[in-house]
């Protein structure tokens, strides 16, 4: 009976946290549902898809979106709707991942810079300041040219980094701003007076209080991470054939095309807008919702 | 001020000097070089020999060390060295692309402003009326638009619409302005755009905090016409803020410029970034990032100079 009531409890107030944040931003919620189809989609892109996306059938090739094609076919022939669907796979992959490694790696950075201060917060802060002068895609394109290609499943491992490296001066700074009042608290100093090491103080002290922002920037940067991913394939430094990628779909030949078959660009292009959008509306939803104050 | 400009240009040293040694030792941590690229394309049939010689004649076999110091004495001459794969200075290399690039970078600041100002202000004026609204979803719809993508369905446009496209050779404004700009005018919107969504976006809401200054009331109370109040009191302290997202964004435009020359198949900086980072060619890799991160302080101090000249109660000393 006892057992019954605590596992209620629990799920009454989860659910209450989605609704409370479907009622408060329902802009949010929206996009939110668009995000949650494209993970449906991406996930389950062998059952979701109408073809295989690497078979390549000459006799449709170019086709026109009709019943069989909603999308049209390529210039090899594979269908353009099925190498969308996998492409989502690709982009929420690499978005998610190296909106996420960034983001960790520039809030452990923000925090350790604002916790030690003083000289160690100077250099690290002039690190920051010169990776900041740099617009994002030039950082990727430098560190592409320095990993070169690694891919993994498919899956280009220092793709994933050349797309996070970038994010950590950016999530670094705003981090930082924030711990440097979780540091003022008196708390810090009690548990640096009991005497408590630099990393447990960081990680279970200060840590916690930096939730709210870091949460915002890792759903600030997964539409940047994506618009990156889609960029850096599109200019063939990025996620490389046959894996479908909507960047990559609009890459090479599709211009060559143009005439013939302007859907080769429409649908990609709308795709990589859709996800941006969609993540960008959630992501400033997510940013009201937990701070109304924060600036980015 | 002349004090405050030279202090802050040569407060720019150690920043470069900072940005020369990431670079340079970020390229070279990591083993492949240009030779390999350069001399193993086509399938790998070169002997090791080759290989050493290239290396040796570019330098890449000498010590790390030894490399940079070459560099960095270089530099203090303004010699950013060879391109590693054409073998021209690399000052060459940029500087015949520098007058595309930073044309079509001027154009589409210009288009970005056009845009921005009126949609921002009206956006900001009819607050909360369909009018903010249609704003709002024209900018964030410009947020998420890759630049190339509009690019392409500009150029698809031009194509169903006149059945034509842009020239693809470059002729300069001096020569033939019809010409450089009926080529360079769509590659200035593609960009232009999504420029133009962040700086409506400030502009809305720094109008939005001026109007509700006292001043602004006083203005209104005195009986100043409406349309003086914003011309007057509003949008020129409006325009403050947005003035520093111009330029910031400005000085990032070379991200925008690297896919959309692409696109429009534009012989420029960044299709020159593009092909030093496949060909792996260091020293061009190199001057570039040093060359970007020198206009971004530039524009950087640039906007503060005019932040000083527009607002009589900042002043530099």
């Amino acid at each position: 009976m006892s057992g019954q009531a605590t596992s209620v409890v629990p799920h009454a107030r989860r659910r209450s946290v989605i609704l409370e944040f479907c009622r408060q931003q329902p802009l949010g919620a929206a996009s939110l549902v668009v995000i949650l189809a494209m993970m449906f989609a991406g996930i389950f892109a062998e059952l979701v898809a109408p073809y295989d996306p690497l078979t390549i059938d000459f006799a449709a090739m170019l086709a026109p979106p009709d019943a069989q094609h909603w999308a049209g076919t390529d210039a090899f022939g594979r269908d353009i709707f099925s190498r969308m669907i996998f492409g989502a796979r690709t982009a929420l992959v690499i978005g998610f991942t190296s909106s996420f490694i960034g983001s960790s790696i520039g809030a452990v950075v923000g925090a350790t810079s604002a916790y030690f201060g003083g000289k160690i917060d100077a250099v690290i802060q002039r690190f920051v300041d010169i990776l900041l002068s740099f617009p994002i895609i030039v950082l990727a394109l430098v560190v592409v040219a320095v990993l070169g290609k690694a891919p993994i499943f498919g899956i280009d491992l220092n793709l994933i980094f050349a797309i996070a490296i970038p994010i950590v001066p950016n999530v670094a700074r705003v981090v930082r701003a924030a711990a440097l009042s979780v540091r003022a608290m008196p708390y810090i100093d009690a548990a640096r007076a009991a005497g408590y090491s630099h990393v447990r103080i960081i990680c279970r002290h200060m840590a916690p209080n930096l939730t709210a922002p870091y949460l915002i920037m890792v759903t600030a940067y997964i539409a940047q991470a994506i618009l990156l991913e889609a960029s850096l394939s599109f200019l063939g430094l990025g996620v490389s054939e046959p894996t479908p990628a909507w960047g990559l779909m609009l890459s090479g030949n599709a211009t060559d095309f143009f005439r013939q078959a302007p859907w080769m660009i429409l649908f990609p292009g709308l795709a990589i807008s859709l996800a941006v959008f969609a993540f960008n509306l959630f992501g400033d939803a997510v940013r009201d919702w937990l701070d109304p104050k924060f600036k980015v | 001020m002349l004090r405050y400009v030279a202090n802050r240009l040569l407060l720019m040293i150690p920043t470069l000097i900072g940005v020369a040694v990431l670079v340079f030792f970020m390229l070279r941590v990591i083993p492949g070089d240009v030779v390999e690229v350069k001399l193993r394309a086509d399938g790998g049939s070169v002997t090791q020999e080759t290989i050493d010689m290239e290396r040796k004649r570019l330098g890449l076999d000498k010590p790390l060390l030894a490399q940079f110091g070459d560099w960095m004495v270089g530099l203090t001459t303004l010699d950013l060295g060879k391109s590693m794969w054409t073998d021209r200075p690399v000052v060459e290399e940029i500087g015949a692309r520098l007058e595309l690039s930073l044309q079509v970078a001027i154009m589409s600041a210009i288009v970005a402003v056009l845009i921005a100002v009126p949609l921002g202000t009206a956006a900001a004026l009819m607050r909360g009326t369909w009018v903010d609204y249609v704003v709002r979803i024209v900018t964030i719809a410009g947020l998420a638009t890759p630049a190339f993508w509009l690019g392409m369905l500009i150029m698809l446009g031009l194509l169903s619409a006149f059945n034509w496209l842009p020239p693809i050779t470059f002729t300069p404004i001096y020569r033939d302005p019809v010409a450089n700009l009926t080529q360079l005018i769509w590659p200035a919107m593609a960009v232009g755009y999504r420029y133009s969504a962040v700086v409506a976006r400030m502009i809305r809401s720094s109008l939005l905090e001026v109007l509700n200054e006292d001043y602004i009331r006083t203005a209104r109370a005195k009986g100043v016409y409406e349309k003086l109040v914003l011309s007057r009191h509003a949008l020129r302290n409006a325009m403050l803020p947005a003035i520093t997202v111009i330029g910031l964004e400005f000085a990032f435009l070379i991200g925008g410029l690297v896919v959309t020359e692409q696109v429009f198949n534009l012989n420029g900086i960044g299709q020159l970034f593009v092909q030093s980072v496949s060909r792996n060619d260091f020293t061009l890799i190199q001057g570039m990032v040093m060359m970007i991160a020198l206009f971004y302080m530039l524009v950087n101090l640039a906007v503060d100079l005019l932040y000083a000249a527009l607002d009589p109660r900042i002043r530099y000393q």
